[in-house]
């Protein structure tokens, strides 16, 4: 390859490829042709954002987590007080989550990736647990185990109110998601997203390069904090509630489920786990619960054993 | 008389009982081919880990162009232009190998942690990094995965990290190891081929390898330098003789 | 005291294989379903019934282990967590199914029921007899480990795997012993720790965190520190909760946190 055209093959890498249009044309259409469904819908879009935030910690920095509900539940509930207490406009509601979240990840962050490993997988777990713990105790804030009552979202910029059809919701979710996802974009393709890669292939080659690998894992942890913050601020704002499911282990569980469902590190398993997932949950839920716990773990021990990569990593094999 | 490029005071690291750097003054003057060796378990990349800061001392001083890094990080290290390559290659593997050096020199520029702008605008970056390449005669194939080169080849890129690193100094942790002799003609000549400003100290195996490269040669057994000295030295010295050369390496 | 006997069967398959099996809750749950419908249906005693209840789980460890966990040895943590998981999953489905969704009672034996008075104080009985039975295996994993042929390849295996190998030294029949002994432990306590740890359909999820912090306190990989914590964190706890009654549970987290900070490999972990 001459000098150029490898360079430029190199340099060109990040622009925009069509097929990353399809998410976005499938979610507008979905909002015309599933009317029903807007609310499940909602729920959707922010939960991929939710998967999409644990991506870049768990796909491109190879942190393992078990905790990532921590910060989930944590922006739910600050935008949840929020409305509850007066002030339900949702944006700075919205932020106001993202921010708690990054200040906990802050604080999290520079204890738990002090480690790795196991070590630091247990830290996340007792993290979370310790937010879940509190934020039980403190059930005059937090309602405790009846969840947060009493919350009031004003209509978006004064004039887009909150149905019950989901409307509003849907297209709020998805406003959010498609900005955190450009932002998100963004980040991966810059040095510092792939220096991430770096980290997560081999981190003893980072050091030696002079790279400042703690600082690059805690910036990137608090980035991730934030984007889950959001998302637990948009259930929240959207379904009005808040419960203290929201910090579970199970929910930090499912979250991994979801992405290793559509392929992790790839950006876009978000985008085909977390459907898949839900929209399979919701019918297998009306069915039989218990059922629905079988099947699930089925699949996760069925794609770990054959499809490690997820519907992602069953494309690109097909492909080749 | 200039500062030696890197010096050790009295290093010193031992494990409970085991020492395995036992109070070392070391020096490699400026622009040196010097060659560390010694036999298995002597301590050798135990030295380099203590040197580069992968690994704390337990005693004892270094010196990086006669400043004291003691008490710096790797990272920090590396940025004063102290440079090592790993005996097992340590590659981002899934990561093409033009990529691979552009994340050094990135990092050497100090805009590795920018978060705004993408990879592919910092096009001098880049460029560096594909002439590197070519310095080593990987630019064919730039943008393969590192996965799918000869193990050979592979080293080359070690290297070709390392020089993205503006290195002063630099370490090569057994660079030909492990590469069957048909490939390892290249690695010789590209280390041969290296800027003579850059001090360089070679752990090696290979005896026909290090009387090829080195003007100067230091023996390390057990974690102490048994004696330094020219290759003419060393291979007539009988003490050397007997703890190591006597040993003939299997090529 | 139960969440010893649990957890150094955890301690083992996590930092002897490093292994990260979040499904062990599923062993212990499995040990406390096997001991209380033997002793509940079939009035089998009290003792046979545990033991039954430990080697029936052991025995069930081994095509699991062959099948599935084999495959994942020394792969990453992601895939552990992920198939454990799916583990956990089948395991509240499938118990839900086979005895319903409530707890299962366990009835300690009369020997063990009441108060021992030992002059200076009255200990409820059975919660001595776990203290004894913990100590017991403290003592007795101890010498097993650290003086036997078993033990010293077992460490052997775990440090440089390869290596362990090429001087012959079956590993996989290793490993699978080591897997079947951590988790007959598990079913051992779970069963024994029937009354505290209520046996139902989501033991392995609502206990999961307890098992997870006793092993990271106490140091993967070792038989004492999981004992020393269980000891510690039981002590704090209870003197938490009686100092301060409205913070719960988050003290011992907190607790937990700080010893993690001072020392991330756990109290008693390899460094």
């Amino acid at each position: 390859m001459t000098p150029s055209r490898a360079v430029e093959a190199f340099a060109r890498r990040h622009h925009y490829r069509p097929y990353e249009a399809l998410p976005w044309v499938a979610a507008v259409a979905s909002y015309f042709v599933f009317p029903d469904y807007l609310a499940l819908g909602a729920q959707i879009l922010a939960t991929i954002l939710f998967a999409l935030s644990a991506d870049l910690v768990l796909g491109y920095a190879g942190i393992v987590t078990l905790g990532h509900a921590a910060f989930f539940g944590t922006g739910a509930y600050v935008a949840g007080i929020l409305a509850a207490h007066g002030w339900g406009e949702p944006i700075t509601g919205l932020l106001a989550g993202a921010v708690a979240a990054a200040v906990l990840g802050f604080l999290s962050g520079l204890v738990v990736l002090r480690t790795t490993g196991l070590a630091l997988l247990m830290q996340t777990l007792v993290v979370a647990t310790m937010v879940a713990e509190a934020a039980n105790k403190a059930s005059f804030i937090t309602g405790g185990d009846d969840g947060l009552q009493g919350m009031e979202v004003w209509p978006i910029f004064g004039r887009f109110r909150f149905d019950l059809f989901g409307h509003t919701s849907y297209l709020y979710c998805l406003s959010a998601l498609f900005l955190c996802w450009l932002a998100v974009r963004r980040m991966v393709h810059s040095p510092f997203g792939r220096s991430l890669t770096g980290i997560r292939e081999n981190v003893r080659r980072m050091h030696a390069i002079g790279a400042p690998v703690a600082r690059r894992r805690l910036i990137i942890y608090i980035i991730s904090a934030a984007l889950a913050g959001i998302s637990g601020g948009l259930i929240a704002q959207t379904t009005q509630f808040v419960s203290l499911s929201f910090l579970s282990l199970e929910r930090s569980g499912t979250v991994l489920i979801m992405l290793i469902i559509g392929g992790v590190g790839r950006l876009y398993g978000a985008f085909i786990g977390v459907p898949l997932y839900m929209v399979a949950q919701n019918r297998f839920s009306e069915i039989d619960p218990v059922y629905w716990y079988f099947w699930i773990g089925l699949l996760m021990v069925f794609i770990v054993v054959f499809a490690r990569g997820g519907v992602l990593g069953l494309f690109d094999q097909f492909q080749r | 008389m200039n500062a030696p490029a890197l010096e050790t005071r009295g290093l010193h690291k031992s494990f409970g009982a085991l020492t395995v750097a036992n109070a070392v003054d070391f020096r490699l003057e400026s622009g040196a081919r010097q060659a560390l060796i010694g036999p298995n378990g002597a301590g050798k990349t135990t030295f380099v880990e203590l040197v580069t800061g992968a690994l704390r001392p337990s005693a004892g001083q270094i010196n990086l162009d006669g400043a004291d890094v003691t008490d710096l990080p790797q990272a920090a290290r590396v940025k004063r232009g102290l440079v090592r390559t790993f005996q097992i290659t340590a590659l981002f593997r899934g990561l093409s190998i033009l990529e691979n050096v552009t994340l050094a020199i990135c990092e050497r520029q100090g805009i590795g942690g920018g978060l705004f702008w993408p990879a592919g605008r910092y096009r001098a970056a880049i460029e560096e990094a594909h002439a590197l390449l070519e310095q080593v005669g990987l630019e064919d194939e730039a943008l393969s995965p590192v996965t799918t080169l000869a193990y050979g080849r592979q080293r080359l890129v070690e290297i070709a990290i390392s020089l993205a690193l503006s290195p002063k100094v630099m370490l090569l942790d057994e660079p030909a190891a492990g590469v069957p002799s048909a490939e390892s003609g290249t690695i010789i000549e590209v280390i041969e081929r290296l800027p003579t400003d850059i001090a360089m100290l070679i752990i090696e195996h290979d005896m026909d390898l290090v009387f090829r490269l080195a003007q100067r040669i230091t023996v390390l057994v057990q974690g102490s330098i048994l004696v330094e000295g020219t290759p003419e030295e060393i291979a007539a010295d009988p003490e050397v003789r007997r703890v190591y050369l006597g040993e003939r390496p299997r090529r | 005291m139960v969440l010893y006997l649990i957890s150094v069967g955890l301690s083992v398959t996590m930092g002897l294989m490093g292994f990260v099996n979040l499904a062990h809750g599923v062993f212990a749950m499995a040990g406390g379903y096997v001991l209380t419908s033997l002793m509940n249906r079939f009035a089998v005693p009290f003792v046979p019934a545990l033991l039954g209840a430990a080697v029936v789980v052991a025995l069930a460890s081994f095509p699991i282990e062959r099948l599935l966990y084999r495959r994942l040895y020394g792969g990453e943590e992601l895939d552990q967590v992920l198939l454990t998981m799916g583990l956990v999953f089948i395991s509240v489905a499938g118990a839900t199914y086979v005895w319903g969704p409530l707890q299962q009672p366990l009835l300690p034996p009369p020997w063990l029921s009441g108060a021992v008075d030992l002059g200076i104080d009255s200990f409820p009985a059975y919660r001595s007899f776990l203290i004894l039975c913990g100590a017991a295996l403290v003592t007795a994993l101890w010498l097993g480990i650290e003086r036997t042929r078993f033990g010293i390849r077992l460490r052997a295996s775990v440090d440089n795997l390869r290596m362990a190998q090429s001087v012959g030294i079956d590993t996989s029949r290793l490993f699978m012993t080591t897997f079947a002994l951590g988790s007959g432990l598990a079913g051992l306590g779970g069963g024994l720790g029937a009354d505290l740890l209520a046996i139902n359909p989501g033991y392995a999820l609502q206990n999961l965190a307890y098992f997870l912090i006793v092993v990271a306190v106490g140091g993967l990989g070792s038989i004492r520190g999981p004992f020393v914590a269980a000891l510690l964190l039981g002590v704090a706890d209870s003197g938490f909760k009686y100092l301060l009654p409205e913070f719960g549970a988050f003290f011992i987290y907190a607790l937990t946190m700080a010893i993690l900070l001072w020392r991330p490999r756990g109290l008693f972990g390899r460094a």
